[in-house]
């Protein structure tokens, strides 16, 4: 076992991860990023669309627009303050990254270019408006390689290919971190004041995803372990438009440059659900009107799918019938969707150019997780007490500037503006924050749980039981879910946690680059969190964003304008039995902004 | 349809295996559409759980996954059965070290991309007004080509240059250089030129093409070298790079 101390240690190299060393860095920490990946594999990089701000480059913007849009697209969950921080940092947020030379798309003026995108709208919903900055359909790929260029600049230290399986606490504070360097199979532990985590989400407990293989939510699962809860956990977003069956990403800017979603009969059929900006609703609200087009039989050839149809031919005739002059060409489109043009036609055959696209929602994005506040501390009750040295950012961490429903761009903007936040709040306490010592043996119990993995001797291999979650998931906790099926799911859940427990066996018995090992250490913590989503959405008994009850249909804001906390009823790496949660509903939804101005004040969601 | 993988392995660890050897896998229900890295992973699943690969994003963006397929570097998760046959080779890329099966010591390949000073420089004052610097479309168009790297070492790893010498820096760091050698906001061209101008450099570069058919993303990688080496040339990347007029809706 190798011991490093440092200031700060950041969990995960992604947007989030990246943009909080840099701020701690520059604020005179020491600071080391670890991270399972290289950083530039980080699933920041897969972001598409652009990253919104109100910069107003094309047309009058304000960032208490933004703010509205936020609130509004978050089913009044989100909390108001943080929107307004989302939205007001976002500028100063987007105009550094230009500084650090992220190569946005450009105005005729040299501005940054910026697109529509869905609930992103001008004077508290009144139209679309163009606030989505943008590089080409890759922007997360540009702010992914800008940080991690930028880090190398600022000569951060980087321990790459570190995979982080626990959380280190003493007297009530966070100290560290242990982690298998998985070329070898070393632990090291990761000795600091503060640790940040930004490991990012973890679609993948469902079987359609638009998530990387990483994406298993370790941090999360780690710190809930030690006994910090996850809020807001039953809220995780389908995006509407993932590839048929593979799940991958077909950006919400496809709609924003007036591509249209259309059924068998050839209907643009968000005109029945969102009369106003149509194909630009919310995502819930859109993945919700494909599924019931879908149960209505207007799937296309009756099956589970419908059409995105960004053809220059459609795209111009809309466009005709609202009486907007633009037009679009097929080199247009190519010009600024070539990465999705790509995907469909690598992975479809389809040039979608010539022919419409055939998508399903995808499980996307965790609105849920570590909760925090603005400053991306770690705040483990109601009462908003800080838990020291521990820190969140990204999809991993719940602000909650999303509520319970994220609006396209703003988890790009989530990660730079709380990273950065975080980065600058790491920066100040290091300087005053003594260093605590780390606990007594602070591998033992880890150790304890990866030899309990290698030596299971049972019928289990991880893949089976990881298919089995995946299916059920979708099945029953996916855009619509009612008390029985949610319940079928955390049964069938409980039963693989215990064949986890129980029957598992590996093939790989070696240390150096143990995948097999690490790919099953990974399940245990997507089985715990599919535990957590499964109960905290049965719990809540109204439907709300992305959370949608059929048995429990409309929105309850006498009850329900609370937040979610859930805690283990155990402790340590390893839960053995069944996973008991308290779930606290006490800590109530912030209001601020509604309190002075009526439009921010909860009311029936119409698009 | 019935497929037969025939991988490279190697294991550090097991004594009889620490050698690279050939074995054969057989998966049947394979669909034409199935992506090389969805029959790694059933492998892996299925059948030998030991098989060692990167991957992450399975959808050809984040570059984890570069591996030689049938003697040709690709993105295991950018290539369909239906592209190569029945019969499908993977190997790890060459030029690196291999530590255990597909995997390759990428610390090698990081350390050039280092070298090029891959970080954007401008120490001139910021716009007054608190905005961003402004750039022209034209501008912007002049490197956006080479913005779309995504680090997979598929072209540095498919060049004869750079294994028969790997101190040469490699067509993925000339690349990188390139996104900052053309953009009008950067201040470090010279500073980078100069780098690319000592001999392991741009020219080692021999023209050879591999780089570019190897590129995921479709970069056109030898006219990148070579606007960075007429641009060591004339002193200057002035002028280099012809765009036509971009045009703009209202």
């Amino acid at each position: 076992m190798q011991t490093h101390q440092f200031d700060a240690i950041i969990v995960g190299a992604g947007g989030a991860g990246l943009m909080a060393a840099l701020y701690a860095s520059k604020g005179g920490a020491n600071v080391a990023v670890v991270s399972k990946l290289y950083p530039t594999r980080s699933h920041t990089g897969t972001a598409q669309g652009g990253i919104g701000a109100a910069l107003g480059n094309h047309e009058p913007d304000n960032p208490l627009w933004h703010a509205y849009d936020t609130v509004k697209g978050g089913d009044y969950l989100a909390d108001q303050n943080a929107a307004k921080v989302l939205a007001e940092n976002a500028i100063d947020a987007v105009i550094e990254l230009e500084h650090m030379g992220l190569p946005f798309d450009r105005t005729p003026e040299g501005r940054i270019s910026q697109r529509r995108f869905g609930g992103h709208t001008s004077n508290f919903g009144e139209k679309p408006v163009r606030r989505a900055c943008h590089a080409a359909d890759r922007t997360g790929h540009m702010i992914l390689q800008t940080l991690y260029q930028q880090c190398i600049k600022n000569e951060v230290k980087f321990f790459d290919e570190y995979h982080v399986v626990d959380v280190l606490m003493n007297n009530g504070a966070c100290v560290g971190v242990v982690a298998v360097q998985l070329g070898t199979g070393e632990l090291h532990v990761f000795h600091g004041k503060a640790t940040l985590f930004a490991t990012g989400g973890w679609g993948k407990i469902w079987q359609v995803t638009s998530n990387a293989h990483s994406l298993t939510g370790d941090g999360a699962a780690i710190t809930f372990r030690r006994g910090v809860p996850l809020q807001d956990m039953e809220f995780f977003q389908f995006h509407p438009t993932g590839i048929y069956k593979m799940g991958i990403l077909i950006t919400e800017g496809v709609r924003g440059e007036g591509g249209v979603l259309i059924n068998r009969h050839g209907e643009r059929f968000m005109e029945k659900y969102a009369p106003r900006i149509k194909d630009l609703a919310s995502r819930d609200v859109v993945s919700r009107a494909i599924y019931l087009e879908i149960r209505d039989g207007n799937g296309i050839q009756g099956k589970d799918y419908v059409y995105l149809d960004v053809r220059p031919e459609t795209v111009n005739r809309y466009l005709a019938e609202a009486g907007e002059t633009r037009r679009v060409t097929g080199e247009e489109i190519e010009k600024k969707l070539p990465d999705i043009l790509d995907f469909c036609r690598v992975y479809l055959g389809v040039d979608p150019v010539k022919e419409p696209m055939p998508i399903q929602p995808t499980a996307h994005y965790a609105m849920g997780g570590i909760p925090t506040n603005v400053d991306a501390e770690v705040v483990i009750d109601e009462n908003w007490t800080v838990l020291p040295g521990m820190y969140a950012a990204g999809e991993c961490a719940c602000v909650s500037c999303h509520g319970a429903n994220r609006l396209g761009t703003n988890s790009l903007v989530d990660l730079v503006v709380f990273g950065r936040r975080g980065g600058m709040k790491i920066a100040e306490y290091v300087k005053q924050a003594d260093l605590i010592p780390l606990p007594a043996n602070p591998t033992a119990e880890i150790e304890a749980e990866f030899k309990r993995i290698r030596s299971g001797k049972g019928r289990s291999k991880p893949g089976e039981l990881r298919g089995i979650m995946q299916k059920v998931m979708m099945d029953y906790v996916g855009v619509f879910r009612e008390g029985a099926g949610i319940q079928q799911a955390i049964d069938t859940v409980q039963e693989l946690r215990e064949r986890y427990q129980t029957d598992l066996s590996l093939d790989d018995q070696g240390y150096k680059f143990n995948t097999d090992l690490m790919e099953t250490w990974e399940l245990g913590c997507l089985l715990d969190l599919a535990q957590v989503t499964a109960k905290s959405a049965l719990a809540r008994t109204e439907s709300r964003g992305a959370h949608s009850r059929e048995d429990f249909k409309a929105r309850d804001d006498q009850n329900w304008l609370v937040h979610t906390l859930a805690f283990s009823k155990l402790a340590g790496p390893y839960q053995p039995g069944t996973l008991d949660l308290d779930l606290n509903t006490n800590k109530k939804v912030d209001l601020s902004l509604a309190e002075t101005d009526p439009r921010f004040a909860p009311k029936e969601r119409v698009y | 349809m019935d497929v037969t993988f025939r991988i490279r392995r190697l294991n550090p660890e097991i004594p009889g295996k620490d050698k690279p050897y050939w074995q054969e896998f057989k998966l049947s229900d394979v669909e034409p559409t199935d992506r090389v890295l969805e029959m790694l992973h059933r492998i892996k699943w299925e059948q030998d759980g030991t098989l060692a690969f990167r991957r992450s994003c399975a959808h050809g963006v984040c570059g984890s996954d570069a591996m030689r397929i049938n003697g040709v570097n690709r993105l295991a998760c950018k290539v369909l059965v239906k592209d190569l046959g029945t019969k499908i080779q993977v190997e790890p890329i060459l030029g690196l070290p291999v530590l255990k099966d597909l995997i390759v010591d990428m610390e090698p390949f990081f350390a050039h991309y280092r070298q090029v000073m891959p970080f954007f420089v401008n120490d001139t004052p910021l716009p007054e007004d608190g905005r961003e610097r402004l750039q022209s479309p034209q501008d912007r168009e002049l490197f956006d080509d080479t913005t779309k790297c995504i680090l997979c070492a598929c072209c540095t790893t498919a060049c004869p240059s750079f294994w028969a010498n790997g101190s040469y820096v490699g067509p993925a760091a000339i690349v990188q250089a390139h996104r900052f050698i053309f953009d009008s906001r950067d201040q470090a061209a010279a500073d980078r030129l100069d780098i690319l101008a000592e001999p392991d450099g741009v020219w080692r570069c021999r023209t050879i093409f591999n780089c570019t058919p190897a590129c995921p993303r479709e970069i056109e990688i030898t006219k990148a070298i070579g606007e960075v080496k007429l641009a060591i040339m004339r002193g200057s990347p002035e002028g280099i790079i012809q765009v036509q007029e971009i045009k703009h809706e209202a």
